[in-house]
This record gives C-alpha cells, sequence and structure tokens, in this order.
C-alpha cells in the first residue's frame, strides 16, 4: 500500500516538474489571411504570452512535428529545413540558428503550444512563401497576398465633412458614387483597417469588407467629391461632402440644426475652432553656438535658416497682412522649448519651422517637409482632448473653451492641420525646387511637439550635396524656396476662410 | 521493522526520480547550445569558438535615403539584457562597405537594460550628439538605427528610450524628440539582406 502510495507521489512530483499550462483566450482571435480567403486561428494567452497550438501551425503549413520524449524538445520539419525548440529556454534554433522567443514552448494537456513569435521567427525563415505577423491588427498573412493598411479619419465635421483614407503601400483604388455611397474599392486581396469610425457630419456610416470600404452618406448630403492622390508612401482618398443645395437654401426655416453626434464632433479637428490666420510663427532653425548642419565649403544651416525666414517674414506681412512672429532674428541659441513657448505665447495660428538637411550620402538632394508623428500617449492625448476640455469664463464675460493637455503634447490635437498644410507645403516647393527622397513625412519631431497650432518643419535643402550647398546662396533659388513657402501659407489661410465661412 | 524497510524503499524512489529529473534538466541545458554553432557557417571573426547568434544590424544605404537592415553574427549572450548589450556594441562598430555608419565614430555603450514592462534603455556616450552630422534625414536614421536594431532582434523589447551620459536628452542634434521611448519602424528600411 505504502510503496503504492510513494511511487504515485514520486510520479506526482515529477510530473508537477514538468510544463504544463491552462490558458485563457484572448480578446479576439488571430486571422488568417491566404489567397483562399480568411479564417481566424485559435490562440491561448498563458502568463501575458500569446500562444498558438503546434497542432494547428503543423496542419496549416505542411510542418511535420517529432517530439524528443527523452529530453523534452521539438523538431519541427519542412521540406527538410528544421526548428528544434525546448520547453526550457526561450529560443529555437532555425536551421541551425538560435532565434530568441519571448518564452519557451508550452504544453497544454497533449498539446504543445508555442508563442505567436514562433511565427515569423522560426516558421518564416524555413517556409517557402513570405509570412508576415502583423500583431496590432491581429492578422497572420501567408504568401503573396497584398493586405494594405488602411487608415480612415474624420478631418473635418463640416459641412462639407471631409474624410481621408490612407493607404499603405499605394496601390490601384477605384472609387464611386451610387445611390447615395460612395465606394472605394482597393486592388488588393484583403484590407487591413486599424479602425472604422461610427458616422459624423454628413457621413451616416463607414464599412469595410474585403476591399471595398463603403462610406455611406446621410440624406442632408449633396454630390461628393472625390480625390484621390498616390505618392510613394500612400495612395490618399479624400471625400468631401457639401450640404445638398436643397438644404442649404431651406436651413434657416427649419428649427435648430440637427445635433452632431459627440463621436465625429472630437474627430474636428480643434484647429477649426481659432479658424483663422492672423498670426504665424516663423522658427529659424538652430542658432548661436548651434551652427547645425555645415556644408563641405562651409555653409552653415543656422544661417540659412535665418535669411530664409527674414525673406519669409517681409513677403508674409507686406502681401498678405499676417503678423509673423520670429523665433529669433540674429544668430542667437533659443531652446527648442523656448520656440514653442513664444509661437504660444503669442497665440500663433501657424507654426512653420525651417531647416537644412543633410544625410550620410553626398548625393541625397531636395526639400522635405515634416509634421509631428504622435506616439501612444499622443494619439491618446488626441482623442482625449474633447474630454479634457473646459469651458472657461475670459475677461469681458465670454465663455472660451480651454484645453488641458500636457504641455508636451500640446501639438497632438492639430497633427491633422498640421498635415494638411504639410501637404501643401510640399505641393508648393516641388513647384519651385528639387524634392528630396521622402518630400512628406511625420516624424517626431521635438520642436514640433510643444506648438499648440497647426505647425510643420521645412528641411529646404541639403547642405551635404554639394550642388545644393552651393546653389542655396544663390537670390533666385532662395527666392524659389521663399515663394514656395508664402504659397503654402496662403493656400493654407484661404482652407480656414473657407471653412468658417458661414 | 517491516516498516522502516518500506520508507526506506520509498525514500529511495524519491530521491532516484528527483535525480532523475534533475539530471534531464542539466543535460538539456548543456545539449541544446551545441548544435547552433556547429551548424552556423564558420564566422569570418577568428573568435570562432564563441558561439553566435545571427542578428539584424541597421546601417545606411548607399544611396543615403534609408535603412538596410543586414544580418550579422553577434556574439551569443546570456539573455536579453546581456545579447542587447552584444548586439549594441556591433551597431556601433563601422557599418561593413557599401553601408554608412550612421552612428557617430567614437560612440560608445555606457549602459542597456530593460525593464520588466519591456522598456529598454540605451544610454550611449556625449559623442552621439556631439559628433552628429546634423539634418533630420540623419538624425531619424541614426535614432532607427539604434531603436531598431534592439526591437528586431529581442522580442521582450516593445520600447526604446535612447540615453545620452546617463541622462535623459532632448534631440542628438535639434531634431527627432528623445525625451520618450521609441516603438520600431521600418518606414526607412530600404533593404534587407543577409551578408556572406
Amino acid at each position: 500500500m505504502r510503496t503504492a502510495a510513494l511511487v504515485v507521489l514520486a510520479v506526482l512530483l515529477v510530473l508537477v516538474c514538468w510544463p504544463d499550462a491552462q490558458g485563457t483566450a484572448p480578446a479576439s482571435p488571430l486571422t488568417l489571411v491566404t489567397r483562399e480567403g480568411r479564417r481566424a486561428i485559435a490562440t491561448t494567452v498563458l502568463n501575458t504570452q500569446e500562444f498558438v497550438g503546434l497542432d494547428d501551425l503543423a496542419a496549416l503549413f505542411q510542418l511535420s512535428v517529432r517530439e524528443d520524449a527523452l529530453a523534452g524538445g521539438v523538431t519541427v520539419t519542412y521540406k527538410g529545413r528544421t526548428v528544434v525548440a525546448s520547453p526550457d529556454q526561450p529560443m529555437a534554433s532555425v536551421n541551425g540558428r538560435v532565434v530568441a522567443l519571448p518564452a519557451p514552448i508550452a504544453r497544454a494537456g497533449r498539446r504543445l503550444l508555442v508563442p505567436l513569435d514562433f511565427i515569423p521567427r522560426a516558421i518564416a525563415p524555413i517556409y517557402d512563401a513570405p509570412i508576415e505577423l502583423r500583431r496590432a491588427s491581429r492578422l497572420l498573412i501567408v504568401g503573396n497576398v497584398r493586405v494594405p493598411r488602411v487608415a480612415i479619419r474624420f478631418d473635418a465635421a463640416g459641412p462639407p465633412t471631409r474624410l481621408t483614407l490612407d493607404v499603405v503601400p499605394p496601390l490601384m483604388v477605384n472609387t464611386g458614387y451610387e445611390a447615395s455611397r460612395v465606394l472605394v474599392r482597393i486592388e488588393a486581396d484583403a484590407l487591413d483597417v486599424a479602425t472604422v469610425p461610427p458616422g459624423g457630419g454628413l457621413i451616416d456610416q463607414i464599412r469595410a469588407d474585403q476591399t471595398t470600404i463603403a462610406i455611406g452618406l446621410s440624406p442632408r448630403a449633396g454630390t461628393p467629391r472625390i480625390a484621390t492622390t498616390t505618392t510613394n508612401e500612400s495612395t490618399r482618398v479624400v471625400v468631401e461632402v457639401p450640404l445638398a443645395a436643397s438644404q442649404e437654401t431651406a436651413a434657416p426655416s427649419p428649427a435648430p440644426p440637427p445635433p452632431t453626434p459627440p463621436a465625429p464632433a472630437a474627430e474636428a479637428p480643434p484647429a477649426l475652432r481659432t479658424a483663422k490666420l492672423q498670426t504665424m510663427v516663423v522658427d529659424a532653425g538652430h542658432g548661436g553656438d548651434d551652427n547645425g548642419v555645415r556644408g563641405a565649403k562651409g555653409t552653415l544651416e543656422k544661417q540659412i535658416t535665418l535669411d530664409a525666414a527674414r525673406r519669409l517674414k517681409t513677403l508674409v506681412e507686406s502681401r498678405l497682412g499676417v503678423r509673423v512672429v520670429m523665433t529669433r532674428d540674429d544668430d542667437r541659441a533659443v531652446s527648442l522649448d523656448e520656440r514653442d513657448a513664444i509661437a504660444n505665447n503669442s497665440k500663433a495660428d501657424l507654426f512653420l519651422s525651417l531647416h537644412a538637411n543633410a544625410s550620410p550620402s553626398a548625393a541625397v538632394k531636395g526639400a522635405e517637409v515634416y509634421y509631428l508623428r504622435l506616439d501612444r500617449a499622443g494619439e491618446d492625448a488626441r482623442r482625449n482632448t474633447a474630454a479634457t476640455e473646459l469651458i472657461l469664463p475670459v475677461v469681458g464675460g465670454a465663455m472660451r473653451p480651454i484645453d488641458i493637455i500636457p504641455w508636451d503634447l500640446a501639438q497632438a490635437p492639430h497633427v491633422d492641420a498640421s498635415s494638411r498644410f504639410a501637404s501643401m507645403l510640399e505641393e508648393e516647393l516641388e513647384k519651385h525646387v528639387p524634392a528630396g527622397p521622402r518630400p512628406l513625412q511625420q516624424a517626431p519631431m521635438r520642436v514640433l511637439s510643444g506648438a499648440n497650432m497647426p505647425a510643420a518643419l521645412v528641411e529646404m535643402v541639403y547642405l551635404s550635396n554639394s550642388e545644393q550647398e552651393q546653389r542655396v546662396k544663390s537670390d533666385d533659388f532662395q527666392g524659389g524656396i521663399v515663394q514656395a513657402l508664402y504659397d503654402a501659407v496662403v493656400r493654407f489661410k484661404s482652407s480656414l476662410d473657407a471653412s468658417t465661412a458661414p | 521493522m517491516n516498516r522502516k524497510r518500506w520508507l526506506q524503499v520509498g525514500g529511495i524512489v524519491v530521491v532516484f526520480a528527483v535525480a532523475v529529473w534533475m539530471a534531464s534538466t542539466i543535460l538539456e541545458h548543456v545539449v541544446s547550445p551545441a548544435p547552433a554553432p556547429s551548424a552556423t557557417p564558420a564566422p569570418a571573426t577568428p573568435a570562432a569558438s564563441v558561439p553566435h547568434i545571427i542578428a539584424t544590424l541597421y546601417y545606411g544605404t548607399a544611396d543615403g535615403q534609408g535603412l538596410a537592415a543586414i544580418k550579422r553574427e553577434v556574439p551569443l549572450g546570456d539573455g536579453p539584457r546581456e545579447q542587447g548589450r552584444q548586439i549594441l556594441e556591433s551597431e556601433l562598430e563601422s557599418a561593413p562597405p557599401p553601408y554608412v555608419s550612421l552612428i557617430p565614430q567614437g560612440t560608445t555603450l555606457r549602459a542597456f537594460y530593460i525593464t520588466d514592462r519591456g522598456d529598454a534603455f540605451v544610454d550611449l556616450s556625449t559623442e552621439v550628439s556631439t559628433q552628429h552630422p546634423g539634418g533630420s534625414t540623419n538624425e531619424l536614421l541614426t535614432v532607427y538605427a539604434i531603436v531598431n536594431a534592439v526591437t528586431a532582434n529581442l522580442t521582450s523589447v516593445e520600447r526604446v528610450q535612447i540615453l545620452i551620459d546617463g541622462k535623459q536628452a532632448d534631440t542628438l542634434a535639434g531634431h527627432v524628440d528623445l525625451r520618450r521611448p521609441f516603438e520600431r519602424d521600418t518606414v526607412l528600411v530600404r533593404e534587407t539582406k543577409s551578408t556572406e
């Protein structure tokens, strides 16, 4: 009797030491996308790591799995190529090369589980077709399948209501308008749509299926304007929905305008609140002991930026009647925070930072425009602007909405407007000077993040390119750049005027 | 008497079972790293006996327009932190031709650590800022070469914060915001190649 009990105890002891686990299901399943279509793959969460059954993967990728009972390891074979993994170490040997895994393989009953990263890290290298795991959108893409990322966002609740769809990488897009719906068909096998916003303004609802995005318009909507542009980076579709002509004339009689749903109201850029260009800040990059880039012939970035800023100020003030505040008007050091403070304290409606660029290769040349890319904290701040807005009394008895937002994220609510301004800058610059390899970019630029207004940064030339360093001193070239910057400011001003017009 | 014997036998069984388990575990640790180095092609470096991993490092493309993701041998580190240190040490070395180095020469790694939340801190010497050639393009390439080298190879790392001389820094040369951690970004990657 006792022997039996002790043997059972010993066996239990051994079993306890054997890795075994019970997990929970994740919030949403993983979706497999292949040429044949899409289907869900079950996954399990164990100790914050997500696992998938090795048997499921074996069936999916035609792998053969052999377990070495003695050593506890597993050998996965595909067309003579092998992966060896063990339950003790968070790594696998893939065709003899060690790759790190977030967790070792685990056991749930009779099944073997591998961390999700096992797919791109261990299986992808031995597999014939490309395998891509997109964690954010929970897609596992196998084979040569075109699955572009599609970002949909409201630029303005309007009217006119403006919606932008960005398709990355650029692909053929067909657009059409029928039966009060705008259809955007993307030449792809499937779409990776992060979030489909609810309707807003004159758009009742948005639906995404396999390769088409359907935008349902409100009965009050007129004929929409649809514009498609393609750059090296993306294909952009902008849908602008005006109020129907009959609605505009009838507008005064029906009692209060229908209440706009709260969600799209939050999406409307707060820039529309100020919505007039009265003051702009021109920021001449670097200065003082900070020379910025130094060209091979000794041209200093801080001088080029100051020259351009002065010319732009003269042009904007004399021709456009907009007040221009400079962050520096001589050769002195101004910290990045001070530059933002000058802009915020002068209640500027637009911020333009001027710089000159450098690349590791002397061949690179051309103008490039940047606007701020938000990280997760910034995106949260952008979404929550409406929630943190306070309506406070101001001098004279009026009330004014005040956004409570961290200083270093002041730019967050203006990113959409900044993106429009940046596109205008890029388009105008291209008419006058060569465009750089990435003419329009989104990047975490320090000087833009604290500006509480639409803001962009222009790298006017590459001083690391000798031809551009030579040309940048010519009156002709500088004049071209400044004219382009001015034209973009004019366009941005008229877009603000148009959106606030009654 | 009888009872004592049974207890003895039982004790031996338990001890034996534990010993078998321990032996198998130890063997596993001793045996499993072996196949990796033996199966890898002989590294170009003389230290052939040191086990290596194949890591993805990032350099400037020859045309200066983006990042090249290059597979190179990096000494095997014990755990993610040590492995990260090895990867960064290799990343700081000059680029193999035809690629271009993006991190100023003379920059050294002061420290590397990873928090439980998956934030890695890369602490670099001041040369990374004082010797930096400047320009938004150069600065973005430098930052993402470092960030991608860490995140592409260490799956436990979600975000990377760059420190200069042990302290939080504003920027390298006046453009890219270093105050908050970065996530992996492959937008700048133009080329992917395995060397040799």
